[in-house]
C-alpha cells in the first residue's frame, strides 16, 4: 500500500476526524450512544453504508450530470441503508437493537458524513481510494461513538456491553448521563482534549 | 384541544434538537449569527410543513401494509420514497422561490439545498410514521410544531454564541467545544418540559 492510500485511511481516524474536526454527522451519533451495543451496531452500519456508497458513486462519477447529483447520491445511499436495515431486522440477535435504534438507522441517509465524503472525495477520485476513504471516515465516526458510549454506559448504567462492572460494589447509576444533553457535554470534552493535543485545530 | 397539546408537545417536550439531536450539523454550522440562523429556521419550518403532509399521505395510501395492493407490505420502501419526496420538494421550492420572490431567494438561497440533507426533515417523516397519526391535520400540526421548535433552538443558540464571542474561553475549548457544551446545558434546561402531560 503506498503512502497516499495510507494517509487516506489513517487521517480520518484522528487528525481529520469527521465528528470532532469536520463537525459532520453529529445528528445521529448522540442518540445511539446510551449503550455500547447500540453504538457498535450503528458504527458498523455507517462504515458499511459509507464505504459501499462511496465505491458505487465513484464508479458512476463520470456519468452523473452535475445538476441532479444530489438526488442520485441520495438514492444510492438510501438503497444501501434499506439493505442494512433489512439485514438487521432479519436476525434475531440484531432485531432488538434495530428496534432500539429506531429512526436513527434510517437517518444514516441524511448523515452528513456519508453525503459529505461522497461530495468531497468520491466524486473526484478513483473507486478504490474512495472506498477506503468511506471506510476510514465511518471508522473515525465509530471511534467517537464508542468513546462516548463507553462513558455513558459505564456511568449511566454501571455496565459495559450489558455486563455488570460497577453495580456490584454499590454504585448508584447516574441518570443524567443517560439523558441526551450529557452526550453533548461529553463530546465537548472530547473536542477539548483533542484540541489541546493538536494545537493547530484551535480557533 | 388535542391539536393544541400535540403542538405544544412537539415544540417543547419533543424538541427536534434537544430531545432527538436532529438537524445538528446545520444547527452547529449556521448558528454564528442570529439573522442567518433565523433564515435557516424559517426554511426548515417551511420545508417540514410541505413535505410531512405529503409523506403522511404516501405512507397511509401507498406504503402501509394492505394500502395499495391487498396483502403487500411496502413499508421497506419508506426511506427511499421519503427522501425522494424531500429532495424533489426542496428542488421545486427552490425553483419557485427563485422565480417569484428573488429577495426571499437571496436570503434563503444558500440554505435551501442544504435542507434536503437536514436530518430534522427526514426525521420528522420517520417519527410521523412511528407515531401513527390518525389524520392529516395531526401530521400538519406536528410538522409546524417541530419546525417551530427547531427555529426556536437555532435562534437562541445563535444569540448565545453572539454574546459568547466576548467571553474568555480556554483556547482549546473555543468555537466547537464550548458550543457543544452550551447546547448540552440548553438541553438540560429544555428537559424541565419533560414529563409535562397535556
Amino acid at each position: 500500500m503506498n503512502a497516499k492510500l495510507k494517509e487516506t485511511l489513517l487521517n480520518p481516524i484522528f487528525k481529520g476526524n469527521p465528528i470532532t474536526v469536520l463537525v459532520l454527522g453529529i445528528c445521529s451519533s448522540l442518540a445511539v450512544t446510551v449503550t455500547l451495543k447500540g453504538a457498535l451496531v450503528m458504527a458498523l452500519s455507517v462504515i458499511v453504508v459509507c464505504g459501499i456508497s462511496s465505491l458505487i458513486l465513484s464508479l458512476l462519477r463520470n456519468t452523473i450530470p452535475g445538476r441532479v447529483r444530489i438526488i442520485v447520491q441520495l438514492v444510492v445511499v438510501a438503497m444501501m441503508v434499506i439493505l442494512v436495515d433489512q439485514i438487521l431486522k432479519s436476525f434475531e440477535a440484531t432485531y432488538a437493537i434495530d428496534k432500539q435504534l429506531s429512526v436513527y438507522i434510517g437517518l444514516i441517509i441524511t448523515n452528513c458524513i456519508v453525503m459529505g465524503r461522497i461530495e468531497a472525495f468520491a466524486l473526484g477520485n478513483k473507486p478504490w481510494p474512495s472506498f477506503l476513504d468511506g471506510i476510514a471516515n465511518g471508522a473515525g465516526y465509530g471511534l467517537i461513538l464508542l468513546i462516548v458510549a463507553f462513558f455513558r454506559e459505564l456511568l449511566g448504567s454501571g455496565t459495559l456491553f450489558g455486563v455488570d462492572i460497577l453495580n456490584w460494589m454499590g454504585y448508584v447509576p447516574n441518570n443524567l448521563v443517560i439523558l441526551p444533553p450529557f452526550a453533548l457535554i461529553l463530546l465537548g470534552c472530547i473536542v477539548w482534549v483533542q484540541r489541546s493535543i493538536q494545537k493547530d485545530l484551535q480557533e | 384541544m388535542e391539536y393544541l397539546s400535540l403542538f405544544v408537545k412537539s415544540i417543547f417536550v419533543d424538541n427536534m434538537i434537544f430531545a432527538y439531536f436532529l438537524g445538528m450539523c446545520s444547527f452547529l454550522a449556521v448558528s454564528k449569527n442570529v439573522k442567518t440562523a433565523a433564515g435557516l429556521g424559517l426554511a426548515v419550518i417551511f420545508v417540514l410543513l410541505v413535505t410531512l403532509p405529503i409523506n403522511y399521505l404516501l405512507n397511509r395510501y401507498v406504503l402501509a401494509p394492505d394500502a395499495l395492493i391487498e396483502g403487500v407490505d411496502l413499508s421497506f420502501l419508506s426511506f427511499i420514497i421519503f427522501i425522494a419526496v424531500i429532495a424533489a420538494i426542496v428542488q421545486i421550492v427552490e425553483m419557485v422561490v427563485e422565480k417569484f420572490s428573488p429577495s426571499l431567494y437571496s436570503s434563503l438561497g444558500i440554505f435551501l439545498p442544504l435542507i434536503a440533507v437536514n436530518c430534522a426533515i427526514l426525521g420528522g417523516s420517520l417519527f410521523m410514521q412511528q407515531k401513527d397519526f390518525v389524520n392529516l391535520g395531526e401530521a400538519t400540526v406536528y410538522a409546524l410544531g417541530s419546525g417551530l421548535g427547531w427555529f426556536l433552538a437555532i435562534v437562541s443558540l445563535a444569540a448565545i454564541r453572539e454574546k459568547m464571542a466576548y467571553s474568555n474561553v480556554p483556547k482549546a475549548l473555543k468555537g466547537l467545544g464550548i458550543t457543544f457544551i452550551t447546547v448540552g446545558l440548553m438541553g438540560i434546561a429544555f428537559m424541565t418540559f419533560m414529563g409535562i402531560s397535556l
